[in-house]
């Protein structure tokens, strides 16, 4: 059904598969939290998961970069293979995999520390560069690629805590581009910004797809249709549908989806 | 759930505030009233707990001022070659043999021939009487000077010599005439040879630095006892406490809120600190009475042996403050710092330790604030020893000679029988709350400079 790919091939179609995700199960305690997840997540493209609140989905996002691992009442089984390799292999290192993958999260969390800063961390704790003119230049290309650079680049000395909200998500999304990450988790970036902060990000993650593989979260629907190219439709813990946007929006095959986007259930 | 919903004229209003907005309803009343009551209660409770302060900083005031002030005679005294160096050398060891019995003569003497020149005298007063006005103190001191710079020998020199406490009472109002009739300690001719030389200006009271800087001393000479011994070893103790919490504190927080795994091993434990947080503190003086010194043997007195058992006494309070310290940093930190591949240490300590670091330095200071004013474990490791040798520098193995401590000197000092160690006794407590306020400042202080915004 896929194929392991190369992953250092560097010139990757849009149909090239970058996360396959087989029978996931994730139990919270008691409660089943989600059932059985197969999803094939493609390289350069925008992938959005919609459903009602509970439904598994933000579950399942962190399942992908491991960040589940900190709940310490969290089971994951199954298998998610990223470029082929079992991500929950004893061998793995949930630390590294979050270099590769990572991370926005709902609620902008700038550190308390300069602009300067939030950017550079990740790229210093990786050792990722040698000298200060090369951190100096992924700070501003990633400041450029989150489309913050112009706004900050005469106050980066600044406190990132101290920027309007969507200013501190666009932050947040150049402190995760920053690392290098070949996949990029996006937990409901917008729900805590205005229309206008909302359409930047949005316009961002287009920009964004061109170098990684985004997988979006998100509430609403119509910002699933703007942004993404295929959709997963959660419902109750179960992955209902998962097809092409257009298809899922305009054509859905399951009767829940269908519900669900029409505004019937949720 | 999937119904739609009504529009709200469909709805019928079957219930909702009816009447005018210019009345206040029945209920509205009520629910005012009742915040007006708990505002009043509020304020009441203040108004209690500052007129407690007051009262009590009051009285520790009114008693206790007092002692950083001594009546003090300033008299001209020539150091008389022919008593302090017989051998006319200046060698200091020579010198050394002469002691404080010759002083005590020299000091008596030049009193008498200064009185006698200025035309003070009392009838009917013995030279004696006269001389036993001086403080057994004073001698001492004077011999001090004269080891110290030989040069003085041959000298006319302004002393400025104690009297003894119940001149110094006498002149604080703590002792009247009709009191010290019954007094086998001062006569009255003393008295009035004291009101003579308030008069001609030869006796004063003089701010009395020696109060904080001196050692104890006996009941015989209440005047020169002073703080200093248990001054140093409140500060050695402070120190050490310092040194040996911080570090196992917030080791053991981090481990306990980062780390540790939450299983029934984990729960005993946390239970167990805040049960010991509870233990009283003269438990832990009998825990530190058998450990330290019945079994490895430390000396009893020494600021280390304190330090240990109110570190043992501190740990837990101090563990509970940065615990909750941690947990106050928000989680989203946490997220952002593990989202962007820092490991969890690089998270604790790039991020959360940071934030927390104000709590942790407050709660700190605040648990060393209460360890400061702890006596009963000090009573029983024996620091409530009398010492009246200071103990070394900390480099000389000043934490292992004898000491005492503030609140046991305060102990120690009201339990004696000379009304001038009560006053003593306030003046201590003083000091060890000008030592609260400026550690307490201390922490406010650093919680600012320390605090961030997130």
């Amino acid at each position: 059904m896929y194929d392991t790919p190369n992953s250092t091939e560097a010139s990757v179609s849009q149909t090239h598969i970058k996360i396959a995700a087989r029978g996931v199960q994730v139990h919270y305690g008691e409660k089943h939290a989600l059932k059985d997840v197969d999803v094939d997540i493609l390289d350069k493209t925008v992938t959005a998961f919609i459903g009602p609140s509970g439904c598994g989905k933000s579950t399942f996002l962190r399942c992908l970069n491991r960040m589940n691992d900190t709940v310490s009442v969290a089971r994951v089984s199954g298998e998610i293979l990223l470029d082929g390799e079992d991500i929950y292999d004893k061998r793995v290192d949930p630390v590294q995999l979050r270099a590769k993958v990572g991370m926005v999260f709902q609620k902008p969390n700038p550190f308390p520390k300069s602009i300067y800063d939030n950017v550079a961390y990740g790229p210093r704790i990786h050792g990722l560069t040698k000298s200060k003119a090369e951190l100096d230049e992924i700070v501003e290309t990633s400041l450029k690629k989150a489309a913050l650079w112009n706004e900050v680049k005469d106050r980066l000395q600044e406190t990132g805590t101290g920027l309007s909200g969507g200013q501190q998500q666009r932050l947040c999304i150049a402190r995760a581009v920053a690392t290098a990450p070949e996949v990029l988790l996006m937990d409901e970036p917008c729900s805590a910004l205005d229309p206008i902060a909302t359409a930047q990000v949005e316009e961002l993650i287009d920009e964004l797809r061109s170098t990684f593989s985004v997988v979006i979260v998100t509430h609403s629907m119509q910002q699933a249709a703007r942004v993404s190219q295929k959709t997963a439709f959660f419902h109750l813990g179960n992955l209902v549908e998962y097809d092409a946007t257009q298809t899922i929006f305009t054509n859905p095959k399951d009767p829940r989806t269908e519900s669900y986007i029409t505004g019937r259930i949720g | 759930m999937t119904d739609i919903s009504p529009t709200p004229a469909a709805m019928p209003r079957t219930h909702g505030l009816s009447g005018s907005l210019l009345t206040e309803s029945p209920l509205m009343k009520s629910r005012n009233a009742a915040e007006a009551r708990f505002r009043s209660y509020g304020i009441a409770a203040i108004v209690v707990a500052l007129l407690t302060l007051a009262i009590m900083l009051f009285t520790i005031l009114r008693d206790g001022t007092s002692a950083f002030f001594q009546a003090t005679l300033s008299y001209p005294v020539l150091i008389d070659g022919a008593i302090v160096d017989k051998g006319g050398k200046a060698d200091p060891a020579e010198m050394a043999k002469v002691t404080t019995i010759s002083y005590a003569r020299l000091l008596g003497d030049s009193l008498i021939k200064h009185l006698a020149d200025k035309g003070i005298a009392v009838e009917g007063m013995t030279p004696k009487e006269v001389t036993d006005m001086i403080s057994k103190d004073a001698p001492a001191r004077l011999r001090d000077q004269v080891l110290a710079d030989p040069s003085l020998v041959g000298k006319t020199i302004n002393v400025n010599a104690f009297v003894g406490g119940r001149i110094d009472g006498y002149m604080k109002g703590r002792l009247t005439r009709e009191s010290s009739a019954n007094d086998s300690n001062v006569t009255p001719r003393q008295l009035d040879m004291a009101d003579k030389m308030i008069e001609a200006g030869i006796l004063r009271s003089k701010f009395n630095w020696s109060f904080v800087t001196a050692p104890d001393a006996s009941d015989l000479r209440p005047e020169a006892a002073g703080l200093g011994v248990a001054l140093i070893g409140t500060l050695y103790m402070m120190f050490l406490v310092l040194i040996f919490t911080l570090p196992i504190g917030v080791a053991a927080s981090i481990y306990l809120e980062e780390f540790a795994p939450k299983n029934w091993f984990t729960d005993l434990i946390e239970v167990n600190i805040s049960n010991l947080a509870a233990v009283p503190s003269i438990v832990f003086g009998i825990l530190g009475l058998a450990i330290f010194i019945n079994f490895a043997g430390l000396p009893a007195s020494a600021p280390l042996v304190g330090a240990l058992v109110i570190t043992l006494m501190t740990l837990p309070t101090i563990i509970i403050a940065t615990r909750a310290s941690i947990r106050a940093v928000p989680p989203s930190i946490r997220d952002a710092a593990l989202g962007v591949g820092a490991s969890k240490m690089q998270t604790v300590f790039h991020h959360v330790l940071p934030l927390a670091m104000p709590g942790i330095l407050t709660g700190t200071i605040l648990g060393l604030a209460s360890a400061i004013g702890e006596t009963g474990p000090l009573l029983l490791i024996g620091m409530v020893a009398f010492v009246t040798n200071y103990p070394a520098g900390p480099l000389d193995g000043g934490f292992l000679d004898p000491a005492s401590a503030l609140p046991v000197q305060v102990y120690s000092w009201a339990s004696r029988s000379d009304p001038a160690f009560i006053e003593r006794s306030s003046g201590a407590i003083i000091v060890l709350l000008i030592l609260l306020v400026i550690m307490n400042v201390s922490a406010i202080l650093l919680r600012r400079r320390f605090e961030r915004r997130w």
